[in-house]
């Protein structure tokens, strides 16, 4: 293999995976340090340039970089990250002065954002201290998006919304509540320089079954039901419940079910447990409130008597595979089975809807009647016009909805400075050495074997009484400290020197993890199977190294390094340094840069 | 040295042995040794090795007596029995403990100072009566504990790192164990653990008297131009004569190699040793030819390593002394006092 070139950006910031997996790149490790270090107003900064909702997502948060975190291949669970994202939130003091001032002298241009979730909040946060005069549009008349009407207040108090809306649109941004766009060509007209669509996926998904019709009074579409709670229009249910589908819509309907007269909620899936769309800590927080999830049966018919809704047929399905491995859902042939219920939540997917943009101003639509998006720049083929969010290729979810608006926003930047959108900055990297002393670093290399801790809830009864009570009490200082310390530091890097390196092994001998080999070179098939200890994860890089001594090569695989340090503190000629590689995404104001920066 | 402890995680698909151990469970506490000393190779190569062969660590007694070789016992093996003797004495503690319970397997470790210099008599005299052991010693030339002096086997003409000249003749330890009749007979280098888990190996499978001499190079003090036992030296005048493939079975071999360039002793026990050669001429069962040829590369300033000699019908201690084939411990009472006729009968035998 070639030596690894390390000075490239993306090869340092994939060993820290929680970041590289964060759609947004937040520096996890530095925040959660900082946490550690009691520091929460410096790690809610850190996390509020990444991903402007810290409060919001440190509750919501889809989490990809948990299931990620090289801790969880390791021992048994990943680094709480998500929580320890809402520690920084709730700890932190006032910050409201270290937010950026709304800027009094405008640059003249004129940006309208359509709907007010966290997508076009993004943008408005990247742009507004740029000058740009922002107007959001939202049907709702508070700003937040779908983060405010679909997400029960039990999991996101209104509080948190209204404090981290709040530092966006405080910074001069104009917000127009209550108006639906309905025409794009209208607003183009309005003379907007640029217009970003960040209108989620805002139509659910009917379930047109025999009896529907008849039945369709207790018959309620998740989402628009979920927001009708969240707005206070709905305040009861019947005592008995179904909701049909099985992602996280689905977790939030019965859960607030649960809470507004509902006493025998279920959640009926099609597919099996493991295949469902919900995360694994939504199913269990639903499991936890005592309701039961059935599996691997498909609604058959809605029953009804006197033009109201008696129960849910159901067919009983099981998987089958075809030699290329593709599920279908086959009937058991066992008898139909029949649910009774007073009222049906149907929580089956989300659309986008379109039907305000006109189709002859310049804007492609795809054979799927979706607009045709480039997935870097976030372009639309109108050039005034991009997308992010839900709006942009279907439902996701929040953090991906902000990195789409910081890449919107950079767009929008460049092409109103009159630079090429396509091209893009690249982010600055600073990688700076953590020695202190012959055996210390200023960072906590000791490794602590503790596992998970769980994040403290409210008693069941008091939960499930008001739907307004938060469900999760966070974590306090304590618990956060200790899981602030099973945080591996992968941002804390092994840099090697092989004009360092005497080939004495210290290294080799001291590694827990066996990461680190010194051998004959290969090519990278030939070479994972020669190392010390298995690598059998492609996707985890190798770190190859040339130019020592015996003409043999040092290769370390990445994949579950501690980054305890101990290499480094046993090599008797510093060929092993711990490095902090420090990488700050690009964003809307950053200039291009001629040449690459060197990142070691 | 490290202050922390090594964590305890290790890789998820490490492998195991027969035992059902990871090669980690073999490890013993953190080296407060320097950064890079070869004795901690050469403790990674002892657990290695007896990772490898699946050894029950309560086995295993490693001894030692005093310097940095005879401090890392206690950074291997740390589920193993273990006596750290007074300076130079290793051998007589050893030999002792053998006698009284020959079912475990004896480890000495000890260096150039402890072996050479305070108890080369112990040395000497541990190999010539045959002991059944591996005598490993870690030697880099000088008394790394007290800052550098050079130490017996120190060649002469080596530079210390403050420039002094040694023009003291060097024992050579290898040279000594051939003459004293050592059955096995090896000499690796700390920065060769390919060379030296399979030696170690064959040691511990080895019923006699096994003596390796690691050439480890001492960081701190030894490790300069001008030393001849630092890497860049023994790396540059390695003569390696065979490299070991250690088979455990008593499965017939399959040879692929040239004819002529591979040897196999098969030893008492029925396991086989099998070499790849490196140096055509050279013989490991030939111990008069051994020596010269060490003497002859020892003049040209070269280093020789690999297995130089073995017995494959080796006697032991043991067996010269006739001893009672138990352990002294395992001895009941009916062993001890066999009774008036038994004694009547040994005092007839005298008459």
């Amino acid at each position: 293999m070639e030596s690894t070139d390390i000075s490239a950006p993306d090869y340092f910031h994939k060993v820290v995976d929680c970041q590289w997996a964060c759609p947004a790149h937040t520096p996890v490790p530095e925040y959660i340090r900082l946490i550690a270090a009691g520091r929460y107003g410096d790690a809610y900064m850190i996390n509020w340039k990444s991903n402007v909702f810290p409060g919001i997502l440190g509750r919501t948060c889809d989490r990809p970089c948990e299931p990620a975190c090289r801790r969880g291949r390791v021992e048994k669970e990943p680094v709480a990250i998500c929580r320890l994202k809402r520690v920084a939130a709730d700890f932190k003091d006032d910050v409201k002065g270290r937010m950026p001032a709304p800027v009094r002298l405008k640059n003249g241009k004129r940006v309208a954002l359509v709907g007010g979730g966290p997508a076009s909040l993004t943008v408005a946060r990247d742009l507004a201290p740029l000058g740009y005069d922002i107007t959001v549009f939202d049907r709702d008349r508070k700003a937040g998006g779908m983060m405010r009407s679909q997400i029960p207040k039990f999991r996101l108090p209104d509080t948190v919304i209204d404090e981290e809306t709040g530092y966006v649109l405080d910074l001069g941004v104009e917000f127009v509540g209550g108006r639906n766009i309905d025409s794009l060509k209208g607003l183009l007209d309005e003379g907007y320089d640029a217009v970003f669509v960040g209108s989620g996926a805002p139509r659910g998904r009917e379930l047109d079954l025999p009896g529907h019709q008849e039945a369709q009074a207790n018959i309620h579409i998740g989402i628009d039901w979920l927001s009708s709670v969240s707005f206070g229009h709905i305040n009861r249910i019947g005592k008995r419940v179904i909701v049909l589908g099985g992602g996280n819509t689905a977790m939030d309907c019965c859960r607030s079910a649960r809470r507004l007269g509902g006493e025998d909620v279920k959640v009926v899936v099609r597919s099996g447990f493991e295949e469902m769309k919900a995360s694994p800590w939504e199913k269990e927080d639903a499991q936890h409130e005592g309701i039961p999830i059935f599996n691997y049966m498909v609604p058959k018919s809605f029953t009804h008597e006197g033009g109201r809704l008696t129960g849910v047929v159901f067919e009983l399905v099981q998987p089958e595979f075809d030699p290329k491995g593709r599920r279908t859902l086959v009937p058991t042939g066992e008898p139909d089975l029949h649910f009774p219920c007073d009222d049906v939540l149907v929580a089956v997917g989300q659309e986008n809807a379109f039907p305000w943009i006109e189709r002859d101003i310049g804007l492609a639509f795809d054979k799927r009647n979706m607009p045709v998006v480039d997935p870097d720049t976030m372009a639309s083929t109108h050039p005034k016009v991009f997308f992010g969010g839900d709006a942009a290729f279907g439902p996701k979810n929040i953090i991906w909805a902000v990195a789409h608006g910081h890449d919107a926003a950079l767009s929008i930047h460049r092409m109103l400075s009159g630079e090429d959108v396509t091209e893009r900055p690249l982010p600055d990297v600073t990688v700076s050495s953590q020695k202190m002393g012959i055996h210390e670093w200023s960072y906590d290399n000791e490794i602590t074997p503790d596992r998970r801790f769980r994040v403290p809830l409210r008693d069941k009864v008091i939960a499930l009484a008001d739907i307004r009570t938060e469900v999760e009490l966070g974590y306090d200082v304590k618990l956060a400290l200790q899981e602030a310390h099973r945080c591996l530091n992968c941002d804390v890097q092994t840099v090697f020197s092989s004009s360092l390196c005497i080939e004495c092994d210290a290294c080799v001998d001291i590694c827990p993890m066996d990461c680190i080999s010194f051998t004959q070179n290969g090519d990278e098939a030939d070479l994972r199977t020669r190392l010390k200890a298995p690598a059998p994860h492609a996707d985890q890089a190798l770190y190859v190294a040339d130019g020592l001594k015996t003409g043999r090569v040092m290769v370390k695989d990445e994949d579950v390094c501690l980054h305890c340090g101990l290499c480094a503190e046993r090599c008797p000629t510093g060929a092993w340094d711990m490095k902090k590689y420090f990488i700050e995404m690009s964003h809307a104001g950053k200039p291009c840069q001629s040449s690459r920066r060197s990142a070691a | 040295m490290t202050y922390l402890a090594k964590p305890k995680f290790h890789h998820p698909s490490l492998p195991k042995n027969a035992l059902g151990y990871t090669h980690r469970d073999y490890e013993g506490s953190i080296s407060t040794l320097c950064a890079g000393c070869g004795h901690d190779s050469i403790s990674a190569a002892i657990i290695e090795a007896c990772f490898e062969l699946a050894i029950e660590p309560h086995r295993v007694a490693k001894l030692s007596g005093i310097g940095c070789s005879s401090k890392t016992p206690t950074y291997f093996l740390g589920h193993s029995h273990g006596f750290n003797s007074v300076h130079g004495r290793m051998p007589s503690v050893l030999t002792g403990a053998n006698l009284a319970n020959r079912e475990l397997i004896y480890l000495g470790v000890s260096g150039d100072g402890d072996s050479a210099s305070i108890g080369f008599g112990q040395f000497a005299h541990a190999i010539r009566r045959g002991v059944d052991m591996v005598y490993v010693v870690e030697n880099n030339g000088v008394y790394g504990l007290t800052k550098g002096q050079f130490s017996a086997t120190a060649d002469r003409g080596t530079k210390s790192k403050r420039g002094v000249m040694n023009n003291d003749s060097p024992i050579d330890m290898v040279g000594i164990a051939l003459q004293l009749g050592a059955t096995f007979v090896a000499r690796s280098f700390s920065g060769d653990k390919a060379q030296l888990v399979p030696l170690i190996k064959a040691a511990i499978s080895h019923r006699g008297a096994a003596f390796i001499d690691v050439l480890s190079p001492c960081i701190a003090f030894n490790n300069h131009a001008g030393s001849t036992k630092s890497f860049d030296y023994v790396r540059e005048h390695n003569q390696a004569v065979n490299k070991l493939d250690y088979l455990l079975g008593r499965a017939p071999i399959a040879v692929d190699y040239a004819p002529g360039t591979l040897q196999v002793v098969e030893q008492h026990d029925g396991s086989k040793l099998v070499l790849r050669k490196l140096k055509d001429e050279y013989d490991v069962s030939d111990r008069v030819a051994a020596m010269n040829f060490l003497a002859r590369h020892a003049a040209k300033g070269q280093v020789v390593t690999g297995l130089l000699y073995v017995d494959n019908e080796p006697e032991d201690l043991h067996l010269h002394l006739a001893t009672v084939d138990r352990s002294l411990n395992s001895l009941g009472d009916a062993d001890l006092c066999p009774g008036a006729a038994t004694l009547e009968k040994i005092n007839a035998s005298l008459r």
